[in-house]
């Protein structure tokens, strides 16, 4: 009568691959560090059939260095983002979006796969992944793809991960000394809090001209977002008063936010103005006479 | 001495190592668990309850309400609530059957194949509507009306050169306990075990008894377990959540676990009442108060439970710690289709307090002046007289509660100073203060009713057993009752320990409620001492063959004549084996003189008021709306600190849920339904959302309290919510009259 839940823990990720291509059809469920699936499975908004916890699996837990990118497993969590030096020197981004993210229990247990794979519009690193281009190498028994971070998603709470594949690789090109990076996440309350809004941006800026910039925005539409109009439109430009009045028009049109019972669409709106005119101030100011 | 030092908590050990047994902790065998199947309207009818024929029934036990073997109704005040919905449903979540089995998991599944077919009836959700809407409850809708008249109300907008008006909303707030409610019961023979988490022991029996058709209160034991809290949600829900236990275990004959998740606790228990209040200010070109009418409605929800004495308590404070002569209060308890609401730390003042303060601002405001001078000009002095004609003889502090605040948190000098940046800073900070009391003890002629008991026993190997069915729900009872034994009898207070609350065991000492712990079983508890030690003292007279007034008991030790006779524990233990007095009981009898109508509302409300002033500063982020609560001063009046740490813990946990209540804490409730319910949106502060506290304890004695002592329990939820609001008016430059004041408020008001 009350259901049984098929449960592995693989010693290999060879197993885990394998029971994932055996229970493709069930309603099956990766268990990494659970920060989601157990509220998710506690409140019945979820009641897998079959569980596969990945958090035992060496293969999954690596960091690599390389020249122009970092390489991260899927188990790595927010308190090694937040601790390890070689993600704090490449991608500082990193280590400031998960400092952000609720308090220090869920950052030891909660992992930037388990943050992919939720795939909610207020996953805090997944701005960050959006403005680094950073790749995710997918995996199944069958073998190895690699997908474009900024192309995972597919719609509110969707991605292109097949029910036999797992988060393997998380490739993320590292940030250049000339690149200055941002971070602001507008939560309900200073911790334990979902984002209401959440910016991340890089930019490049030499003899007053904005040589590159990026824009990932969390919570102000059904998936993580690229706002790529306001990066077409501040790219080569003077960054200059009137520019940055402009880049605070303009990303309305990147965004879709709702009002939903963390905040509403009028002041996300507004909100996420201001944090990107403010970080373009702030910039410029920095970058005055040079 | 025992009395104002920071002796290590009774129950502070136990706690920090993990051995404090809750309810969740214990298990009997062959227990059963309990779930309930609620409504999912908010009026209707029930037409029929289908159950899947092809689930196997055998394998669980239901109760329905034609399973009461006595009266379906929760005795309280009114005899309104039912344990179990029988035919009428009035509001959502609201209990018609219960199931119990052998897991959880199997009475949750059990629940999901039952299917409550209903008809349903118009709705009133909104406090708004509450008197035009479907008819509810008696004629008028109204579970109490209260009318407070004080001078001449005409005569004191006559003589005003100003009048003033403004109306103002607080929100539902839930109390967010850490520990969700909970209960085991125990059956027996003709009688039933109630373990739980709860603040009040004898209202469940109370409660139980007609349910269950017992006659002898000794059939209904109620044990209360390790508490995490109850800030007043404890007090009445448990009647009816052990009822449902009780239910179960009766019709199953084995014990019966129900404890509740966080979402079915949020759904389902009472919250503080919604409020919209009306303030009309009559006020002179000095300062003067001339006249106050204030119209306060409140939104009970389907049934009446605690709404009218949390109504009568937020009246009386309505008018606050100010002098004035003409005074008009009336105040409304409405039925409405919403989840009852019930009691919550403040018990109605934070409501009437916030618009009031709120409203002395708007005073400052009319007349240019600070609204610290509004508040120094008219706070209440000894002689002053309250709204309810109540004349202040003794401690009474409001001055120097408002100077300590001031000097403290460097006000006068911060609001000018941020008055100044206004215009230009993006971080904008503000500056604001509030000026409160809160009664201890049962309103009116209350504690007579009750006639609390409290009692000693001294054990066989000399410990003194402190008797009271006060409960500790985190709050520090049994280490403040064992102080003032300790201090009574001059022994240390490791000889003192509480006997745990076990009604077939402890006297009825009351409710743990109403600020009334400390100052009036305290005082029980106290005096209780003294006779012991009066006793004890005669006793060992005549053991010695000599005169009482010889002998004195110092130090531990009975010394006669200033020689050491034996010490207090050899002699207590000597009492205890042979015969002598080993006990002592003390019941509550009404201070003479002490006068009140609870008709026309006029006497005296309280034995004693609590004082208290809190400043708050906050920044306020333009570009996000974000609000911060930097600094928060709060110099509060309890007439003795017994246990000084414990009392500054009093203050800043109350003083965070009122920071809470004024920017975050928001119940979203939409056709009677609540929509957040977890704890990841149904917010409240989190340590870093805390502001920096500076607490002043301020000590104006109180003759009829224990060692001086007033309640402390409540006084501190009052004033942080109007002193945020008014430092939020200051940063930003715009009013705000309703909280939680989010930054999506802010925002509005600012672009407009
Ligand atoms: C109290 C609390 C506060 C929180 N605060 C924040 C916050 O501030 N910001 C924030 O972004 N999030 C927050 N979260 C959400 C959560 O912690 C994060 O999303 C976290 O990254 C999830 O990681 P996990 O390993 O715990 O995921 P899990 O719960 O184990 O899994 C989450 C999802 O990812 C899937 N999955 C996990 N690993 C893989 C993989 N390698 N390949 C494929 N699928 C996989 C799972 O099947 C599941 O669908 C909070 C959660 C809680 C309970």
């Amino acid at each position: 009568m009350t259901t049984e839940v098929e449960f592995c823990a693989p010693k290999n990720l060879a197993e885990a691959l394998e029971f994932l291509a055996l229970n493709r059809d069930k309603k099956t469920w990766i268990l990494a560090g659970g920060t989601d699936i157990m509220p998710a499975i506690n409140s019945r908004q979820i009641s897998p059939l079959a569980v596969l916890d990945i958090w035992g699996l060496r293969e999954l837990r690596i960091l690599e260095q390389h020249q122009r990118h970092l390489t991260l497993g899927p188990l790595t969590t927010f308190s090694e983002m937040m601790q390890d030096p070689r993600i704090g020197q490449t991608v500082p981004l990193l280590r400031e979006a998960a400092q952000s993210v609720g308090a220090v229990q869920i950052q030891n247990r909660g992992t930037l796969g388990g943050n992919i794979a939720n795939a909610s519009p207020a996953g805090d690193v997944l701005p960050v992944l959006a403005v680094h281009n950073a790749v995710l190498e997918l995996r199944s028994a069958k073998g190895s793809r690699n997908v474009e971070f900024n192309a995972f998603y597919s719609g509110y709470k969707q991605s292109v991960l097949k029910p036999d594949e797992l988060i393997y690789r998380i490739h993320v090109p590292i940030q250049w000394p000339q690149q200055i990076p941002y971070w602001r996440k507008l939560g309900t309350r200073q911790a334990q809090a979902i984002s209401k809004v959440a910016i991340a941006a890089i930019a490049e800026v030499r003899g007053g001209i904005l040589q590159d910039i990026r824009i990932g925005l969390g919570a102000v539409a059904p998936t993580v977002v690229r706002a790529k109009k306001t990066e077409d439109t501040l790219r080569g430009r003077r960054l200059d008063n009137r520019l940055i009045q402009a880049a605070g028009e303009i990303i309305q049109s990147d965004i879709c936010p709702i009002d939903d019972i963390r905040s509403t669409a009028r002041f996300r709106r507004r909100t996420t103005t201001n944090i990107l005119r403010r970080f373009l101030s702030d910039l410029k100011l920095a970058h005055r006479g040079m | 001495m025992s009395i104002g030092v920071n002796v290590p908590r009774k129950d502070g050990q136990s706690k920090v190592n993990g051995q404090a047994a809750y309810v969740d902790d214990l298990s009997f065998d062959g227990m059963l668990y309990g779930v309930t199947l609620r409504s999912q309207i908010p009026h209707g009818k029930i037409r029929a309850i289908q159950f899947d024929p092809k689930f196997d029934w055998s394998s669980v036990v239901v109760v329905d309400h034609s399973d009461i073997p006595g009266q379906n109704i929760v005795t309280l005040i009114q005899r309104d609530q039912p344990f179990l919905a029988a035919q009428l449903i009035r509001h959502v979540n609201e209990p018609i059957l219960l199931i119990a089995a052998t897991s959880r998991k199997k009475a949750m599944e059990a629940r999901t194949r039952i299917e409550i077919i209903v008809d349903e009836l118009p709705s009133v959700t909104n406090l708004e509507k509450a008197a035009t809407g479907v008819r509810l409850y008696g004629e008028d809708n109204l579970f109490k009306e209260i009318h407070i008249e004080k001078g001449d109300l005409p005569r004191g907008f006559a003589e005003a050169d100003y009048i003033v008006e403004r109306t103002y909303k607080t929100g539902l707030q839930e109390q967010m306990y850490i520990e969700p409610q909970g209960v085991i019961a125990v059956p027996g023979k003709d009688r039933i075990s109630i373990y739980g988490s709860l603040q009040c022991p004898h209202y469940v029996v109370k409660a139980l008894l007609p349910l269950l058709s017992f006659s002898h209160p000794d059939q209904v034991q109620v044990i209360q377990m390790v508490t995490g809290g109850g800030f007043g949600g404890k007090e009445e829900y448990p009647n009816l959540l052990a009822g449902h236990a009780a239910l179960l275990a009766m019709k199953s004959e084995c014990p019966v676990k129900m404890v509740y998740d966080r979402a079915e606790d949020i759904l389902a228990t009472t919250k503080r009442h919604p409020s919209i209040i009306r303030h009309k200010t009559g006020l002179k070109s000095d300062g003067t108060l001339t006249a106050l009418a204030i119209e306060i409605d409140f939104d009970g929800g389907a049934y009446a439970t605690l709404s009218e004495v949390v109504l009568s308590r937020g009246c009386i404070h309505a008018a606050g710690p100010y002098r004035c002569e003409n005074i008009d209060i009336v105040g409304r308890a409405w039925a409405t289709n919403n989840p009852p609401n019930g009691a919550f730390r403040g018990f109605g003042a934070p409501q009437t307090c916030f618009a009031l303060e709120r409203q002395i601002d708007l005073v400052a405001k009319t007349l240019g002046i600070d609204p610290l001078e509004v508040r120094r000009r008219n706070a209440m002095e000894p002689g002053d007289s309250t709204a309810t004609g109540q004349v202040l003889t003794e401690s009474v502090a409001t001055h120097k509660c408002l100077e300590q605040a001031v000097k403290a948190s460097d006000y006068i000098r911060k609001r000018s100073e941020y008055s100044k940046l206004l215009p230009k800073a993006r971080i904008r900070r503000g500056i604001g203060l509030s000026l409160f009391f809160h009664g201890s003890g049962f309103t009116g002629d209350g504690e007579n009713r009750i006639r609390g008991r409290a009692g000693l026993q001294v054990t066989p190997d000399g410990f003194i057993e402190i008797l009271t069915s006060s409960t500790d729900i985190g709050q520090g009872t049994e280490t403040i009752f064992a102080q003032m034994v300790a201090e009574e009898l001059g022994i240390p207070v490791d000889l003192c320990r509480n006997a745990g609350v076990d009604t077939n065991r402890v006297p009825d000492s009351g409710p743990t409620v109403a600020s009334r712990t400390c100052m009036i079983v305290g005082d029980l508890v106290r005096s209780a001492a003294a006779q012991l030690r009066e006793d004890l003292i005669k006793w060992l007279a005549e053991l010695e063959n000599c005169n009482a007034e010889q002998i004195t008991l110092v130090g531990g030790c009975f010394l006669l004549s200033g020689q050491r006779v034996a010490s207090f524990q050899d002699l207590a233990k000597r009492a205890c084996s042979e015969g002598g007095p080993a006990s002592a009981s003390k019941t509550y009898v009404q201070p003479e003189g002490l006068e009140w109508d609870e008709k026309t509302y006029q006497g005296q409300a309280y034995p004693v008021f609590s004082w208290g002033c809190d400043v708050a500063e906050v920044e306020i982020d333009l570009d996000t709306y974000e609000i911060s609560v930097t600094r928060f001063t709060a110099a509060q009046d309890v007439g003795k600190a017994i246990h000084p740490v414990m009392v500054m813990g009093q203050i800043e946990g109350g003083s965070l849920q009122a920071i809470g209540y004024a920017t975050m804490e928001e119940v979203l409730q939409k056709n009677g339904w609540i929509e957040n319910h977890r704890m990841t949106n149904c917010l409240i502060p989190t340590a870093l959302d805390a502001p920096a506290f500076e607490t002043h304890i301020i000590e104006e004695p109180f003759s009829g309290g224990p060692f001086g002592a007033k309640g402390v329990g409540e006084l501190p939820t009052d004033g942080g919510a109007p002193a945020v609001a008014a430092a939020i008016d200051h940063a930003t430059g715009q009013r705000f009259d309703e909280i939680p004041v989010t930054p999506e408020k802010i925002e509005l008001a600012l672009n407009p």
